[in-house]
């Protein structure tokens, strides 16, 4: 449960929560970040969007090019810090600030990282564990059935497993149908879908034929990545499947097309 | 299939275009993870011995030195003969003296990666010696003159057809039912069984070297490693200095999260230490046995970024939770050694210029690290091998560029957003109907295999700041 807080003169005030948008939102899918801050609210957050941020530094991290995400990492460290909490609607760019700017930065940096990571989290494990989302705001009747796309740096990096399911029982009322193999990598991993796009496609195409074997019109999940990736691969093997981030079903904005749909 | 490591890519296009195949390796994906889960379920240990065991590995190799004196010492009491080898050419030189030394004709070859590694069996054959591979596995793809697709499972890509076929055209046994899988594994054992009574030289591998006895600890499940070992009158083990382990506690706990790891067994079929030649009151054994232990770039590594990966215990489990090995197979690696361990391994065996790529074959998916017996954090030493990659200029200048220029433009957040300000919009005109694009310039990686979707109207920082305009506009009207 997240506490008030008391400004420098001592009145009690709502602890402010920074947005980090993530570049894939904030470039393919602006209606996550405004969903995400429907959400944030709504669990009784104050929420400022740092207007100076662009991305975590993932792509170059990556690629193991250390030293350009170096000065980035700090950038955004200085730029978060000020908040008392931060979230990310993804997994993967909340590990990069949780677990790999303390491991790639050092000395006064490293200490200021970490410090960070105890602040920061993924979405749906904010609104699950840390300030709960109240109940039963959408309406559930227009939920078709969905199924979940665990992402690998929240499954396993962070641990987000149970929580979004959670939060579409209580929110949506909706069970997830679980799809074969939720462990397993859908070929995304970055530059690694373009640098080897044959091997990624077909670990896509995996993902999808599990995803549409369960009965789901939805696959969901918390990461833009996997999803663009998953929609992507979707379109072209000629499944209907609709891919949407779960912010946006947990706000219940399912007016806009979803990933790679047009209108 | 090219048999070097750079020819990856190529090799794991033509591994996906065998739809049979690639559907066998999706089944053997989906299968040895759960036997191994189920195990470790049951086993209920694995996370406070996995601990345990890094300790004691890290102990280990932090005093590498006292303890290959403490062995040698140990062995050589024991009676066995201890040598080192540099290098692979090394170790092949001198186990190949040793056969000549006992005139050997004939030689009985236990399952090693290690001398997959040096190449032992091609070079005692090119000195016209006979070696009979004498584990299953290797024993077909030898028959197929094939390398290992897997370091526990080397046949695994084989169906049971093709070993049938395999030995129906080289076994001569003439007309014979070969329908059953039982059939081949006792046909196997007939054969195999002649080559251990014949053969002058018995050669193993090791999964363990126990320094405070100088024993050599094998886990088989078909029990020719004891053929081996105990039927010929020259025995040579031949492993790394990093197999060591300072007590038979250690390596018989290093072996319960081995054996559950490889196969999902509580334990192999045949556990066995050889302590060295028969004695006199003995009724059996090996009359002269040798130690050839190889060093080949070990001692580097140790000094090095990567000497975690010393503690790896050869258990396959990283190769079996790979989403990537097990679309690409493991011949696509053109590597002894695949898979995640194979891709930090290789370079660091070979050369950075020679296996840059196989690095890059990782989405940083973790499963490899979170199933890995040694605690090895896999994504972070490949992700490091990039890093040497990109600083050696061996990544394609093209991605090096390119992903420069976009942590530099993510550091001036007023240009970023300017420009994707501009091409974003344009880029959703252009796809806004369609919803995606299947062809689009400059992500002909991506496109290639998907379609692009196409963004919505403007950038949230765009959209935004417009929310903010609009709320300020609304305060000053109050
Ligand atoms: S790296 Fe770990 S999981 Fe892979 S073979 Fe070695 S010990 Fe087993």
């Amino acid at each position: 449960m997240i506490e008030e807080r008391s400004n420098p003169q001592g009145h009690t005030r709502q602890p402010t929560v920074a947005l980090f948008v993530t570049c894939l939102a904030d470039l393919f899918r602006p209606s996550v970040a405004f969903a995400s801050i429907k959400l944030l609210e709504r669990a009784g957050c104050s929420v400022i969007v740092p207007t100076q941020q662009t991305c975590c530094g993932q792509p170059a991290y990556n690629s193991g090019d250390y030293e350009a995400t170096t000065p980035l990492a700090k950038q955004v460290i200085a730029m978060l810090e000020p908040a008392d909490y931060v979230v990310v609607p993804s997994g993967s760019c909340a590990g990069m600030i949780c677990h790999h700017y303390p491991r790639l930065l050092e000395g006064e940096w490293q200490q200021r990282a970490r410090d960070l990571a105890t602040r920061t989290y993924e979405l749906t494990t904010f609104l699950a564990d840390i300030a709960p989302l109240p109940r039963s705001k959408v309406k559930t009747a227009a939920l078709p059935p969905v199924t979940y796309h665990d992402s690998c740096a929240g499954l396993r990096e962070l641990d987000i497993r149970e929580q979004p399911r959670r939060l579409l029982r209580e929110v949506c009322g909706i069970e997830v149908n679980e799809m074969q193999q939720t462990d397993v990598c859908c070929g995304f991993g970055g530059t690694f879908c373009a640098k080897m796009p044959e091997i990624s496609a077909k670990m896509a195409s995996d993902k999808v034929h599990n995803a549409v074997a369960t009965g789901a019109r939805i696959l969901t999940g918390g990461d833009l990545g996997c999803l663009l990736n998953l929609a992507g691969r979707a379109r072209r093997l000629g499944e209907t499947i609709e891919v949407r981030h779960v912010a946006e079903l947990l706000s219940g904005d399912l007016a806009v097309p979803a990933i790679g749909e047009g209108n | 299939m090219e048999m070097h490591s750079q020819a990856f890519l190529e090799n794991a296009r033509e591994a996906l275009g065998d739809p049979e195949k690639t559907r066998r390796r999706g089944l053997l994906a989906a299968f040895t993870p759960m036997v191994r889960n189920a195990a470790m379920e049951s086993f209920g240990k694995f996370e406070p011995l996995r601990q345990h065991l890094r300790r004691v590995r890290q102990h280990t190799l932090d005093n590498l030195d006292h303890y290959l004196d403490r062995f040698e010492q140990e062995a050589l009491s024991n009676g066995n003969h201890v040598h080192f080898a540099m290098d692979g050419e090394e170790m092949n030189r001198i186990v190949l003296e040793i056969c000549q030394r006992h005139s050997a004709r004939r030689i009985a070859k236990g399952k090693s990666m290690v001398t997959e590694e040096t190449g032992l069996s091609r070079h005692l054959q090119g000195a016209g010696l006979n070696v009979t591979e004498t584990d299953l596995g290797e024993y077909i793809i030898q028959q197929a003159g094939e390398p290992p697709s897997h370091i526990v499972g080397p046949a695994l890509h084989k169906s049971a057809a093709e070993v049938r076929d395999l030995f129906l055209a080289r076994h001569d046994l003439g007309e014979r039912e070969l329908e059953e899988t039982s059939q081949l594994v006792q046909e196997a054992r007939g054969v195999l069984r002649q080559r251990f009574l014949e053969a002058d030289v018995g050669i193993i591998g090791a999964n363990a070297l126990v320094a405070e006895n100088g024993y050599s600890m094998l886990v088989t499940n078909e029990g020719n490693g004891d053929l081996c070992a105990n039927l010929p009158p020259v025995l040579i083990v031949c492993t790394t200095l990093e197999r060591i382990l300072p007590r038979a506690e250690d390596a018989t706990a290093m072996m319960r999260l081995l054996v559950r790891s490889a196969t999902g067994q509580p334990h192999t079929c045949y556990t066995s230490f050889y302590s060295g030649p028969r004695r006199e009151q003995d009724t059996d054994g090996p009359i002269e046995t040798h130690f050839v232990l190889l060093d080949d770039k070990r001692t580097d590594i140790l000094a090095s970024d990567y000497r975690e990966m010393l503690q790896c215990i050869r258990c396959g489990a990283c190769l079996n939770h790979c989403p990537i090995y097990a679309a690409a197979g493991g011949h696509a690696y053109g590597a002894v050694y695949m898979g995640p361990m194979g891709s930090v391994l290789t370079p660091l065996l070979t050369s950075l210029e020679e296996s840059h790529l196989l690095p890059n074959a990782c989405t940083s998916c973790g499963r490899c690290a979170e199933v890995c017996p040694s605690g090895i954090p896999l994504p972070d030493l490949l992700r490091d091998l990039r890093q040497a990659e990109q600083a050696a200029k061996l990544s394609p200048p093209r991605w090096r560029t390119g992903l420069k220029l976009h942590a530099w433009l993510a550091r001036h957040p007023r240009l970023y957003h300017g420009l994707t300000a501009l091409g974003i919009p344009l880029l959703h005109r252009l796809g806004r109907r369609r919803g995606s694009f299947s062809k689009l310039p400059l992500a002909g990686g991506w496109t290639s295999q998907r379609d692009f979707p196409a963004p919505q109207r403007k950038t949230f920082m765009q959209a935004y700041a417009g929310v903010l305009k609009a709320e300020k506009k609304r305060r000053r009207h109050d």
